[in-house]
């Protein structure tokens, strides 16, 4: 039946990796879905155009919150332009399950935050 | 009482399968479902009398107007107004609320005047009032809702002052299902010289309302939340009211004479009514009044409290769950909102939707009430005179089952 409620959205969710925030991030940024009240905050440690750290917070549904986790664990470590250019499908491949186009809104939320932050760092870097 | 079985027989929809389960239809006070009744008439309206209304000669023309001015006689009749020409057909609530803002708010709101609404209002009975605030300079106030979700009538006369011009108030809350005693406070209003709006998008199809009796100056309400067709709404305004306030749109059919460099306007109901109207639309709507009054509106709302009291009992077993709003259904409609504890309102309307029911979630175009109840979103299911206690008991299981998915 709820074949997008898999084991490892709900360990995501449950267990969140990354979760909390950073003392003095580099940068962050919040979003809000306001259609469904969810919220996310990302904070990032940049340094020599790496992520050196990453941390987020939010409420939302176990989609959102999988997918920021999940995003999350994708970026951390990785070279600025790298995590920026992640593309929208990696998103979904990462989370793997049939999405409607209201749900998508919700698994993209986090990735959205994600490009805002880094647009935000380099427009403070100029 | 009345004859649930029966009436579910008129509405096609309800046979419908979603996900191999029988629909349970539970977000009426987003949009209702619509009877055959409606269907039919809308669909013969095109087949057999489609055409523009007034100024016709011909044999359609006039049988389309005809129709169209008796479903006014209708609405005029079923919210007990004084006299048709008080029954401005808009395209929605939101649309009538605006047409209030922007016709009669404009002209008689200015610097410094107050405008007092609530926080549990529908955006579109806020933000159209929020924005002629920041153009015009004025100060909005908002009642508090107590820890019951309510709002007493003494509060209005707290806050009122000279300077206080418009009360503008939902009838029924499309969260909470709070029943507000309108009738008091737009008695407190008329006492301190205040206008009073009423939003009734979520009390006209579902209890009897009447404005003579409520002696509100402007109520609002649509279609196609008591079984008619989208695009409909009206706005009810007393007789002196309407014909103080300027248009608001201008074109055809709102002129009585036009020059080069002037226009006189036309009449009420017709000053409001600019361009070709929503006609199958308004057909339809006086299906969906003659389909309310064959089950009597008094009948309605009892079968809807029946279902109210019943979901309330319970969906309070189910722990974990808190419900939002008064718990008597005495002064409140079959809306109810709840969280499921640990589990956001999209996962429980997914699951639940993998079972057939249909609820609605996420703020309800009422985020200050949900920053007042200090939560991000909601889940809310809404009942209609075609809802059964089975279905609740649908309801109650699925949500057990969203609780075993996550904990």
């Amino acid at each position: 039946m709820n074949d997008i409620y898999k084991d490892n959205i709900i360990d995501h969710y449950k267990n969140p990796r990354h979760f909390g925030q950073l003392d003095k991030p580099t940068v962050s940024h919040e979003e809000v879905n306001s259609l469904c009240g969810d919220r996310i905050r990302m904070d990032l440690k940049i340094e020599n155009d790496q992520i050196l750290e990453v941390k987020f917070k939010g409420v939302g549904c176990a989609i959102s919150l999988a997918s920021a986790s999940m995003l999350t664990e994708e970026i951390s470590g990785r070279k600025l332009k790298e995590a920026a250019g992640i593309k929208r499908d990696r998103i979904l491949e990462m989370l793997n399950i049939p999405m409607s186009p209201t749900r998508l809104k919700c698994a993209l939320l986090p990735w959205e935050v994600l490009l805002k932050a880094l647009q935000k760092y380099w427009k403070k870097k100029l | 009482m009345i004859d649930v079985n029966k009436i579910r027989q008129d509405f096609p929809i309800l046979s419908r399968k979603i996900n191999g389960k029988n629909l349970i239809y539970f977000d009426n006070a987003a949009t209702s479902q619509k009877p055959e009744s409606v269907l039919k008439t809308i669909d013969d309206y095109y087949r057999n009398h489609n055409a523009n209304i007034h100024r016709a000669i011909h044999t359609l023309g006039e049988e389309a107007t005809a129709m169209y001015e008796n479903a006014r006689n209708k609405v005029a009749n079923f919210i007990k107004a004084a006299r048709p020409e008080e029954i401005i057909f808009t395209s929605g609530t939101t649309a009538s609320l605006n047409l209030v803002a922007y016709a009669w708010g404009r002209l008689n709101l200015s610097q410094n005047e107050e405008i007092i609404l609530t926080v549990m209002e529908h955006h579109s009975n806020l933000v159209p009032w929020q924005q002629l605030a920041f153009e015009n300079g004025l100060t909005l106030k908002y009642l508090e809702i107590d820890e019951s979700g309510t709002i007493k009538a003494d509060a209005l006369e707290e806050i009122i002052t000279p300077k206080t011009k418009l009360l503008a108030i939902t009838h029924m809350s499309n969260v909470l299902g709070t029943i507000n005693p309108i009738k008091e406070m737009i008695k407190v209003a008329h006492r301190h010289n205040v206008t009073t709006v009423i939003d009734a998008a979520q009390s006209v199809p579902h209890l009897p309302v009447n404005v003579q009796s409520l002696d509100c100056d402007f109520l609002a309400f649509s279609g196609h939340k008591m079984l008619g067709p989208t695009g409909v709404g009206v706005l009810y305004g007393k007789q002196k009211q309407l014909e103080k306030m300027p248009p608001f749109f201008f074109g055809g059919h709102m002129i009585k004479e036009v020059y080069l460099e002037k226009t006189l306007f036309n009449e009420i109901p017709a000053k409001f009514e600019a361009g070709t109207s929503p006609i199958a639309q308004v057909v339809g709507l006086g299906a969906a009044i003659d389909y309310l009054e064959k089950i009597g509106m008094d009948n309605v709302r009892e079968h809807e409290k029946a279902l109210t009291d019943y979901a309330l009992s319970q969906l309070a077993q189910i722990e974990g769950l808190t419900i939002y709003g008064p718990k008597n259904s005495q002064i409140r409609g079959g809306v109810i909102a709840f969280n499921l504890h640990g589990i956001h309102s999209h996962d429980v309307a997914q699951i639940l939707d993998a079972e057939g029911i249909a609820i609605r979630v996420g703020n309800h175009c009422a985020m200050p009430l949900h920053t007042a109840l200090q939560i991000p979103a909601s889940c809310r299911a809404s009942f209609y005179l075609y809802n059964t206690k089975e279905e609740i008991d649908l309801l109650k299981k699925g949500l057990l089952k969203t609780k075993k998915v996550f904990l």
